[in-house]
């Protein structure tokens, strides 16, 4: 009973892919232009998801949408303004380059460039630090102290 | 403890009071994360053709109400917040003259029938939509949302959550009054 129910529990992560459909395609070309537009556009109940990655019910309408429209023979560009006139923007997992989305572009290398700078200033103050000058004195009893350290 | 190791916890604290005010703004607005701007607003709305569902041999059309001032309400019985608005739906169409026309988004039909037979129908026509065909050229994404068009048929206003009374008094009838004088 027990090996049972552990095999049952194994199985379980399976039907999670017996839920993704299997959309037969008239040519690879056709195919990879699917997989690439659902990769492209953004599920929007689970916003952080692509409608590749999410199983949200509209999810798979959006997917069954960007199928039929690549099987009657639509471009990707067309699919993509298909889908920006109903969703906007906001349906592109990659966001176009534009006044509002600067930050989000940019961002990044703007942090990185202020890193870099930090970092440079840091080596830079450090390479000016005076060289210490010792006494005559001093460097006796420096190699006093190094004298005995090796004996 | 010097002061240059404040700085890094400086930063950190600076991060966490983002991320509660950010949690506390989503808390106090269910629809927080859920605010999509539409890009309908002011462009011609979609029409609509679907099945009726009362009786799917025959089709409800959003041109029935062309050339008046019509709000579109998109619902289903799987989705608490409709159930929550639904008797303010009613209140609207019977006493305040509102023109509802209605999409059953991915519903079972004789659950949908039930809850307008029991519960009232608000709707001038409610259209079946059992594979997201309507709504996704509105731009829908979840349920309830409403719309308003225009006796232009422009898209005028959009709401994604409940419609309430503060709504209704606060943006809805005064955008409608307005539009009926135009």
């Amino acid at each position: 009973m027990r090996r049972i129910l552990v095999l049952l529990v194994l199985w379980s992560p399976l039907l999670a892919f017996a839920n993704i459909e299997a959309y037969r395609f008239d040519n690879p070309q056709k195919e990879a232009d699917y997989r690439v537009l659902i990769a492209e556009l953004r599920c929007l109940v689970c916003q952080n998801q692509n409608l590749a990655d999410s199983n949200a019910e509209l999810a798979q309408d959006m997917r069954r949408q960007t199928y039929e429209m690549v099987q009657s023979g639509s471009s990707k560009e067309e699919i993509i303004v298909y889908m920006v006139q109903r969703y906007g923007d906001f349906v592109l997992y990659r966001p176009p380059f534009m006044p509002s989305t600067v930050l989000l572009w940019v961002g990044p290398f703007l942090i990185f460039a202020v890193g870099v700078g930090i970092l440079l200033l840091f080596i830079r103050r450090r390479n000016q630090e005076p060289v210490v000058q010792l006494s005559s004195e001093e460097h006796a009893r420096a190699k006093g102290l190094l004298d005995q350290e090796t004996k | 403890m010097k002061k240059r190791y404040l700085i890094p916890f400086g930063i950190f604290m600076a991060i966490m009071a983002i991320f509660v005010l950010g949690l506390y703004r989503m808390g106090e607005d269910p629809n927080f994360t859920r605010n999509v701007p539409s890009v309908l607003i002011g462009k011609q709305a979609p029409k609509i053709d679907l099945p009726d569902l009362f009786d799917q041999s025959k089709t409800v059309s959003s041109s029935s109400l062309a050339g008046q001032v019509w709000v579109l309400n998109v619902w289903a019985t799987w989705c608490p917040e409709c159930w929550r608005e639904h008797a303010f739906l009613v209140h609207l169409a019977r006493n305040e003259g509102v023109k509802l026309f209605g999409i059953d988004w991915r519903d079972d039909a004789a659950a949908a029938k039930r809850l307008l037979v029991d519960k009232g129908n608000p709707f001038v026509a409610v259209g079946f939509d059992p594979e997201s065909r309507a709504i996704m050229d509105w731009g829908v994404y979840g349920a309830p949302e409403t719309f308003v068009i225009d006796k232009q048929g422009v898209v005028r206003w959009k709401k994604a959550g409940a419609m309430t009374r503060e709504l209704w008094e606060s943006e809805l009838k005064p955008l409608l009054q307005k539009l009926e004088k135009g």
